[in-house]
């Protein structure tokens, strides 16, 4: 390692069974993204995998290997030639590897054939800043930090072709499944949360996406203290939504209008600051069809050989 | 009275909330501590994760399973109502130290309720709590009940960081920050006892069911077991 960059964390599919001890989940925030990588390398589902968050990662290898880069349009160079990404591309040992900053989306993944070799916590390498668990010391990559690698001759050569490659755009609509205290919000609020466009604060992170834009009120301020899911919409007293992501604390006390479907807060971490985003109701059938398509079409692209 | 509880509704796409009460109270708690049991027992390896808390259970379910037949297997295997509360396992006590600058929200509490800072600081350590749930982050055990007289909403938009060790009250109940995070609740003092291990278990000096109980301690004092004030 020699350039950490912005944000780079290791992180696999993330950390499941300790929301009894408190344990977030972690893991990529991408998901489709992360997915690819895998498939493109040929690992495992839940390899390990760098996510560098805006840009500025370099590495130095020290094994041969092949390594493969999805997510946001970050520039890839191997020696100061710029590669494509969504391939998979030998790498020597000596040979130093660079993402640049974002042009699009915010998330880029760098992964190795058989993926980074870190020993597991509660049972993922997954890091999440906050608690100071996983990848190495549950820290940001940085300067000096060695990944382990296996050393890996032979791989396909596969890659995703461009026209197949998602895009990242400044805006996204993000389908939502109402959730239990639905009711506490007022049919005009529940107008407003669904018709107005919000724009992505500079306080987002792994933890939760803040929104700002028309606020939405609640009937109460805050409910008896409950489990959070992925993607849930808590409405604090201010009004602002804040999605709540991979890192999103367990429990919390503040009402939630709803819950984003996981294909869409996939691509909500993929916005930046200013981004703007729109809200619209489905049903959990409607959701359900929705990730069956998926599965179906958007993940299991034919990866090609080159 | 309508028969409104165990309810079951959905939370998004793999994921179900099972309400078993309405408000904190240790009977209703100590319904949801045998619920989550019989959960696990029912669902297995369908069962991805669960979060039980003060009335509820949030039960994270394995794709492509539905809501309807989770919801039936859930529904089969509940345990009626336990009768009491059950026996606390253990007493725990924890040192805190009471101050405006270890707990900013210390003295605005205090005018909101009327009330002196050493009232305050009176009144939350002479309640024995009772741990009702763990989450929101590692080793974050929420106690009920706080004293009504110092009862104070959560802040309008949480703080971006929150320092480890806050102790701090949310509506009537009060937690231990077991690391810095973000958070909405009023801070009025810190503990310098720390709650959550990641590498030895059994990871947190407090377990669901334990009974809690602060101890005022002096700036000195506070400092010698290890707190730090930045």
């Amino acid at each position: 390692m020699v350039k950490g960059g912005v944000l780079s964390l290791l992180q696999d599919g993330g950390r499941t069974g300790y929301h009894r001890l408190g344990l977030t989940n972690g893991g990529a925030l991408d998901g489709e993204a992360y997915h690819y990588l895998n498939r493109l390398l040929q690992n495992a589902p839940g390899a390990t995998a760098v996510e560098t968050s805006v840009g500025g990662l370099t590495l130095r290898v020290e094994d041969d290997t092949w390594i493969c880069v999805t997510g946001a349009k970050m520039p890839l160079t191997v020696n100061g030639e710029e590669q494509p990404r969504w391939c998979v591309h030998p790498v020597s040992a000596g040979d130093e590897i660079a993402l640049g900053f974002a042009r699009r989306g915010a998330r880029t993944y760098l992964g190795v054939a058989g993926g980074f070799d870190v020993p597991p916590q509660f049972g993922s390498t997954a890091t999440v800043l906050r608690e100071g668990i996983g990848g190495l010391h549950g820290q940001p990559l940085a300067a000096g930090d060695v990944l382990p690698c296996a050393t890996v001759r032979s791989r396909r050569r596969l890659q995703l072709p461009e026209r197949e490659q998602p895009r990242y755009h400044n805006h996204l609509t993000v389908r939502v499944i109402p959730g239990a205290q639905h009711r506490l919000f007022s049919r005009l609020e529940k107008r407003r949360f669904f018709g107005a466009p919000y724009t992505v604060s500079e306080h987002s992170d792994r933890m939760g996406y803040r929104l700002e834009g028309a606020p939405v009120d609640c009937n109460i301020p805050g409910i008896v203290s409950e489990g959070i899911c992925q993607g849930a919409i808590q409405i604090p007293p201010d009004g602002n939504p804040i999605v709540l992501l991979n890192d999103r604390q367990t429990i919390g006390g503040y009402p939630k209008i709803g819950v984003a479907l996981s294909l869409d807060s996939a691509r909500l971490a993929q916005l930046t600051p200013g981004a703007t985003v729109h809200f619209a109701p489905i049903t959990r059938a409607t959701a359900l069809r929705a990730l069956d398509l998926a599965a179906r079409f958007t993940l299991n692209k034919v990866l090609r050989e080159y | 009275m309508r028969a409104e509880y165990p309810r079951i509704t959905g939370a998004g796409e793999s994921a179900l909330m099972l309400y078993l009460g309405e408000r904190v109270d240790p009977r209703v708690n100590a319904w949801v501590q045998c619920a989550a049991r019989a959960v696990e027992q029912a669902l297995g390896a369908d069962l991805v994760d669960l979060v039980p808390a003060y009335t509820s259970i949030l039960v994270i379910y394995r794709p492509p399973l539905r809501f309807i037949e989770v919801a039936r297997r859930i529904r089969a295997a509940l345990p009626p109502p336990p009768e009491d509360a059950g026996d606390a396992s253990n007493d725990v006590t924890l040192p805190v130290y009471y101050a405006p600058e270890a707990g900013a929200d210390l003295e605005a509490l205090a005018a909101r309720a009327g009330l002196s800072v050493d009232a305050v600081i009176e009144y939350h350590a002479g309640t024995v709590y009772r741990v009702y749930a763990i989450g929101f982050a590692p080793g974050f055990a929420y106690l009920g009940q706080v004293d009504e007289r110092i009862a104070a909403p959560r802040l309008d938009s949480p703080r971006l960081r929150v320092p480890r060790g806050s102790v701090a009250i949310a509506e009537r109940q009060t937690a231990v920050y077991p690391a810095p995070s973000p958070g909405g609740w009023n801070l009025i003092g810190r503990c310098p006892v720390p709650l959550f291990d990641p590498v030895r278990p059994p990871h947190m000096p407090v377990a669901v069911g334990d009974r809690v109980r602060f101890e005022p301690v002096s700036r000195k004092r506070y400092l010698a077991l290890g707190g730090d004030l930045q």
